[in-house]
């Protein structure tokens, strides 16, 4: 039998080493963070393309939290917890950024010191919240089932709390300084105001590709079949050399990561973030979606997300009966296809065609042509 | 360091008072098909248990090519170079029948989840290496055309094939197998003995076998320890074993004079 070395030693470097291909996807979200950004004004009105964004950012928060609770199959409850993090994080580096800058939080261009500050907002509040999950994820995740839920829960919660517990916002630049910072100065339960919506269609739908780029290329890789084992059979996949708690943990804190960003994109579109962000109704909203769209497929999730943030607005005209409704379409819904819109697999396995077996006789012999010397009763 | 590849001495746990593997002692030389074998309840299953981390020994030390295993995790031990199947069917049911041998390869691959993000050239390799890995050894066990089939979905014979597949997978030195042929017909069993000891004498595997059905461990193994009430009770070759008379008794009960 060869082993994995020396069939890696066998693999051509043409066949590995494809420059112009290594870009193509990237590529491929920037083309469709244009698109969406120039078509969707064209087709609806602003209404809808607020709408639009609000999608954008869930999608983002759905398709993180498939990485916690749709690969790995731990039930993470607390996703609205880091995605709250990230929207104070996110906003806080644009404001009093802002204000440190230039005085003013008036920025509006689209290539300009704002929406730098943004993009450093959204990264920062992308690793603190990684940070956040990394210290949640370590002790809880040795937790299994409804514990984690709990646990998660939890943390949600805490942050909630946190967040009120926070002081007054400084509105004046000039009482802006590193002492008056340390207090936390975010609005307590109030909310966190005055944040410019530096979040166009085009950054949101473009952080929207790149999550849904990287959480499908972990998904189709060794470390993804690892989560997915792990959400089948975690003895199994122990004793296949998976180690259980690594696994875990690297998910929760990419998914936390990815929660954060959708947060700081949340804060950048005209909303106020707040502390009742942070809570479980949030989460519910979130893993409503992952659950819906199938746990573990991307492409479920994100249709998931688009669908659950249209379908209030698009019943709008039922007026007060119009989460009747909602409600009513959910229970249909899971009791029709319980495994969500696409089970594990993704929209375009639902189109594949099977490939036909050769004719062969299922309890064959073995073979063994690959190794050297076939004795013993192999054919 | 002993000459043993495998070298087990006295490990023993018990649950509560029930003593389910006691001072159980295990040498097996590189190469070869060795069986294990012993009445329901003896503790065949406790001591691959034992072997592979899923339960932690109480006492003893094993050994795995000079290297001290009782102390690691499971993962740790399959990294070692011990895997097994379990009794049980754990298949990853969801999964296709190609991915689950491949999860198991992904334990000898070095790339990190950068590269998987980024698609760096060594993860390409990697992962065409581990695909032609996976569909080389569904090949050996017959499985090629259901590569894309759901594991669940599998006929139960194929599923233990599978089993045995996804170990290989993970290139172990000693690998164990917890009753390959239960619930298969015997043209099932006939073939499947074949392939161990295809697997056995064409890898240079070296294989670790429960079995309940006695002609396929007489047939194949090589060499046969006995287990009885968490003990061992006799070792020897399939004929040695046939005549002794504690095993004798040990599945049939004792002679007594009417």
């Amino acid at each position: 039998m060869k082993t994995l070395a020396q069939h890696i030693a066998e693999v051509s470097p043409s066949r590995a080493f494809r420059p112009a291909l290594m870009l193509v996807p990237w590529l491929a979200c920037l083309a469709v963070a244009l698109l969406i950004h120039y078509a969707a004004p064209m087709a609806v009105n602003d209404y809808w393309v607020n709408v639009m964004r609000r999608m954008g950012v869930f999608i983002v928060a759905a398709v993180s939290l498939n990485i916690v609770n749709g690969y790995t199959g731990q039930f993470s409850m607390g996703h609205a917890g880091f995605m709250a993090i990230g929207a104070y994080i996110g906003a806080a580096v644009t404001y009093y950024g802002s204000l440190l800058a230039h005085g003013s939080t008036n920025d509006p261009a689209f290539y300009t010191q704002g929406v730098l500050l943004m993009l450093a907002g959204i990264l920062a509040a992308g690793c603190v919240a990684a940070g956040a999950g990394l210290i949640v994820g370590l002790p809880s995740l040795r937790l299994h089932g409804d514990y984690l839920a709990i646990v998660t829960l939890g943390f949600g919660e805490i942050i909630r709390v946190l967040l009120e517990l926070t002081s007054t916002q400084i509105y004046d630049a000039k009482e802006v300084t590193l002492g008056a910072l340390a207090t936390f100065p975010l609005n307590g339960p109030v909310g966190f105001e005055r944040i410019p919506g530096y979040a166009s269609l085009f950054w949101i739908y473009l952080f929207a590709a790149i999550t849904c780029l990287i959480a499908f290329r972990v998904k189709m890789c060794s470390s993804g079949r690892a989560f997915l084992s792990i959400r089948e059979d975690e003895i199994a996949a122990r004793s296949m050399g998976i180690n259980l708690t690594k696994y875990k943990v690297r998910a929760f804190v990419l998914a936390a990561f990815f929660g954060g960003v959708a947060g700081a994109l949340y804060a950048h579109t005209g909303v106020n973030p707040s502390p009742t962000d942070a809570g479980f109704a949030r989460s519910f909203d979130i893993i409503i979606m992952v659950v819906l769209g199938g746990l573990g497929s991307i492409s479920g999730s994100v249709l998931a997300a688009i669908i659950l943030i249209a379908l209030p607005e698009a019943l709008r005209d039922l007026q007060q009966y119009r989460l009747i409704v909602y409600a009513l379409l959910l229970i249909g819904m899971m009791l029709l296809r319980p495994q969500g819109l696409f089970g594990v697999k993704e929209v375009w396995d639902l189109f594949r065609r099977k490939p036909q077996p050769k004719d062969k006789d299922p309890h064959g012999p073995a073979r063994f042509a690959s190794a050297a010397g076939t004795t013993g009763g192999a054919r | 360091m002993s000459d043993f590849l495998l070298d087990a001495k006295g490990i023993g746990i018990s649950f509560g008072g029930l003593k389910a593997c006691q001072a159980l002692s295990l040498q097996i030389p590189r190469g070869g098909l060795y069986g294990l074998i012993g009445p329901n309840g003896a503790g065949k299953t406790t001591a691959f248990n034992l072997l592979t981390g899923v339960y932690s020994c109480q006492c003893g030390t094993v050994h795995l090519d000079g290297l001290r295993i009782d102390t690691l995790k499971p993962h740790q031990i399959a990294e070692a170079g011990l895997c097994r199947t379990f009794q049980n069917i754990r298949l990853m049911g969801e999964l296709s029948v190609l991915d689950n041998v491949r999860l198991a390869s992904h334990l000898r691959g070095t790339h990190t989840i950068w590269h998987t993000v980024l698609r760096t050239p060594r993860f390409v390799a990697q992962e065409l290496a581990m695909e032609q890995l996976a569909r080389e050894l569904l090949v050996v066990m017959g499985l090629e055309d259901q590569a894309t089939e759901q594991a669940k979905n599998l006929p139960y014979g194929d599923q233990r094939r599978l089993e045995i597949c996804r170990a290989l997978a993970t290139e172990p030195k000693v690998l164990l197998l917890d009753e390959p042929a239960a619930g298969m017909n015997p043209s099932e069993k006939k073939d499947l003995a074949r392939t161990i000891r295809g697997i056995c004498d064409s890898f240079g595997m070296t294989i670790l076998l429960i079995e309940h059905d006695m002609g396929l461990v007489m047939d194949i193994c090589e060499r046969i320890t006995v287990l009885d009430y968490g003990e061992t009770i006799a070792v020897g070759t399939p004929a040695e074993i046939q005549s002794n008379k504690k095993v004798i008794e040990a599945y049939l009960g004792e002679a007594v004079d009417v």
